[in-house]
């Protein structure tokens, strides 16, 4: 019982009972002819670090921009903590926004720059220049107060826009692709700072990125979008071992999908027969589907087991030629043309230092998974 | 050695040149900014030594209206400078009148063509692409007409007869004409017409680099849009408010057509003064001296123009 209650707390998605903290309701966003967001509806609850994930152009910043007030929802409404923001401009909005370009001030030092929206508040002196040191602690930017924008370094200059962000206390922070303008190693050590101050502060992150390995390491939930449309909503581990459909099965890591038509359906297995893969493929769980529909067949490169010898007593069994190998340090990604000209991606983790014995270039391999390894999709 | 000839012919022509002048001693790069310094030099500097020598000398009745300012007799060098004509400007009050009243009309001028001016700028700096052209082109239009053209329109504008006191007695707003033409009112209109463009164009040049999404964060933090303006766009556009000032308010001290054609006589401007010195007076030594005054009130301005210029140059 109590275990229940907590997984609750942790998870307020999952208890119907729980109010959204913010909630989109059927909005649409028109630019002339183009429909940018097309009718999303979407609930964020307090706390949560939400990622909208998607390509250029999926609208996902168009929906970060209508949250802020700087676009208008063409319908639809939107509410944050039972708040109703249609007419609310920007500035009168419990939300702040950290910029894709920072946009910090370039006339104003660190110090002023992040007490810009405390003075708007018209808080006094004294207690401007305390939340200002106090947010300066949090980011670590104490020795930089005076220093200008323009002598920064990049990473210090995002750190600047999170505290000026930060520092008003905002119901919900929007974050527009917040570590995009960082180089690859200090992009992951941002990225643990910025859940844990999220963590620390308990304010309603909604982060907007087209990178699917921060979104997954970031947010409690994310939602991916596709042509103004949000295409599944979950938690990462959901998202990405059972994808809704091919978009995002594709769209998050990379995934071997075989084309394939039921042939048997049952309440506790499918087979589906594959051309491409010129198997039947064993799945070890009921599908939604009927007999002979067409389906897509979706197994990560990882849940691929492989090897030189053939393997006895296996289902799902493939064999074919070892065409590239990339190797990645930690693991080695292969690319296998199967007998019928298809490719498959598998991946194999490198566990010992020699190459002796390994698989490599040209090699006979086999190829085998279990019956709960992939996913059978149906749109 | 036919090698060697062979080698220079396959050398690129422009390498050829610049290989002359290294050899006589100037790089590619010294010649390119001795263009400049020469035209320069030639254009500005000498005659600003002939004008300050002339200021320097005493007036007389000849030709030209000056007496030289050395001598060379049975081999003694006589050089003799007159700087009466200096301590005789600041005797006569009528140049220190003049020079405070060019000062004050060009600064209030200049004040004005910022009022008007920042709104347009603005306005043109956030215009879609395609009729930011339109409006740009509409700026610089005038200038494809005659200067003394359009201010002889102004007189057609302004005079007693004219369009502005015909359509408001037409209108019934007035009875009798409003006296405009030769008041200082009109000096202002005219001066504030013609170098409107000289304030809009840096003006707009800064503006339109202005960021938005500084404006988007600064309403985001809690900025009314007045707020934002005076916080965010007022103090980075500063550049461009001080190159628009002073474009405009150094050609209006020395300003002479303006005053002439719609003042009256009580505008009394430093140009009108130099060209009475010059022409009816036939005084040239008061008038150099009075040209050479005129400058060095001037230098204060441009020194800080291109110091502004400087900065501005630094933001972007």
């Amino acid at each position: 019982m109590n275990e229940q209650t907590c997984v609750i707390d942790d998870k307020p998605w999952l208890d119907a009972r729980q109010p959204p903290f913010i909630r989109i309701k059927n909005v649409t966003k028109k630019f002339g002819d183009f429909i940018a967001v097309n009718n999303v509806s979407l609930d964020i609850y307090r706390s949560e670090l939400f990622c909208l994930l998607g390509g250029s152009g999926c609208g996902k910043s168009t929906l970060l921009r209508m949250l802020s007030g700087f676009e208008l929802p063409t319908s639809g409404s939107i509410e944050i903590d039972g708040q109703d923001m249609a007419g609310l401009p920007p500035h009168a909005r419990p939300t702040n926004m950290m910029f894709q370009s920072y946009a910090l001030f370039p006339h104003m030092n660190v110090e002023k720059n992040i007490a810009y929206g405390l003075q708007r508040d018209g808080l006094n002196r004294q207690e401007v220049k305390q939340r200002v040191q106090e947010i300066l602690t949090l980011v670590q930017l104490q020795d930089f107060a005076k220093r200008k924008p323009s002598q920064l370094s990049g990473g210090q200059r995002q750190r600047v826009a999170l505290a000026r962000s930060l520092v008003k206390k905002p119901k919900v922070l929007l974050l527009d692709e917040p570590l995009a303008a960082l180089d690859k190693k200090l992009r992951e050590e941002t990225q643990f700072e910025l859940v844990n101050i999220q963590e620390s502060l308990g304010v309603t992150f909604i982060v907007v990125t087209h990178d699917q390995e921060e979104a997954m390491t970031l947010s409690t939930r994310l939602g991916v979008m596709d042509a103004g449309e949000i295409v599944q909503i979950g938690e990462p581990r959901e998202v990405y071992e059972y994808p809704g459909n091919r978009f995002v099965a594709d769209f998050i890591g990379s995934v071997n999908i075989f084309d394939g038509r039921v042939i048997e359906e049952d309440t506790n297995f499918v087979i589906i027969r594959s051309e491409e893969a010129k198997i039947d493929i064993h799945v070890s769980h009921g599908v939604s589907c009927t007999p002979s529909q067409k389906v897509s067949y979706a197994i990560r490169p990882e849940k691929i087991q492989m090897c030189l010898k053939k393997p006895k007593n296996v289902k799902n069994l493939l064999k074919g030629r070892v065409n590239e190998i990339a190797y990645m340090g930690n693991l080695s990604v292969y690319q296998i043309e199967l007998e019928g000209g298809k490719r498959v991606r598998v991946t194999q983790p490198n566990t010992i230092r020699s190459d002796e014995g390994a698989i490599t270039w040209e090699d006979e391999v086999y190829l085998w998974w279990d019956g709960a390894a992939g996913v059978v999709l149906t749109s | 050695m036919s090698d060697k000839k062979t080698f220079v012919d396959r050398m690129p022509f422009s390498q050829q040149i610049a290989g002359f002048f290294a050899r006589i001693g100037l790089s590619p790069r010294a010649m390119v900014i001795a263009i400049p310094t020469l035209w320069l030099l030639i254009f500005f500097l000498i005659p600003f030594v002939v004008v300050a020598k002339i200021s320097l000398s005493e007036a007389a009745i000849a030709r030209p209206p000056y007496l030289p300012l050395w001598e060379f007799k049975d081999g003694i060098l006589n050089v003799t400078l007159n700087i009466g004509n200096y301590i005789f400007l600041t005797e006569d009050p009528l140049y220190y009148s003049a020079f405070i009243e060019s000062i004050t009309i060009a600064g209030f001028s200049t004040f004005f063509a910022l009022l008007i001016g920042y709104p347009m700028a603005y306005m043109i700096a956030r215009a879609p692409d395609r009729t930011r052209n339109i409006l740009l082109m509409l700026v610089i239009l005038p200038f494809w007409s005659s200067f003394l053209l359009r201010v002889y329109a102004w007189i057609g504008i302004l005079k007693t007869k004219g369009l502005i006191n015909g359509a408001l007695m037409w209108l019934g707003i007035i009875d009798d004409p409003i006296v405009m033409m030769q008041t200082d009112f009109a000096v202002y209109v005219g001066i504030v017409y013609t170098y409107l463009p000289f304030m809009i164009l840096p003006l707009y040049a800064n503006l339109v680099k202005l960021d938005e999404s500084l404006l988007e964060a600064a309403s985001d933090l809690g900025a009314s849009p007045f707020m934002t303006f005076l916080t965010i766009t007022l103090p980075l556009s500063l550049p461009g408010i001080f190159a628009g000032s002073l474009l405009v308010f150094i050609p209006a001290v020395g300003e002479f057509v303006i005053p002439q054609l719609l003042g009256g006589p009580d505008t009394l401007m430093i140009g009108k003064i130099l060209w009475n010195e010059f022409f009816s007076n036939r005084d040239w030594p008061v008038a150099s001296a009075v040209a050479i005054a005129m400058l060095f009130v001037l230098v204060i301005p441009v020194m800080l123009l291109q110091k502004a210029q400087q900065a501005d140059g630094e933001q972007s």
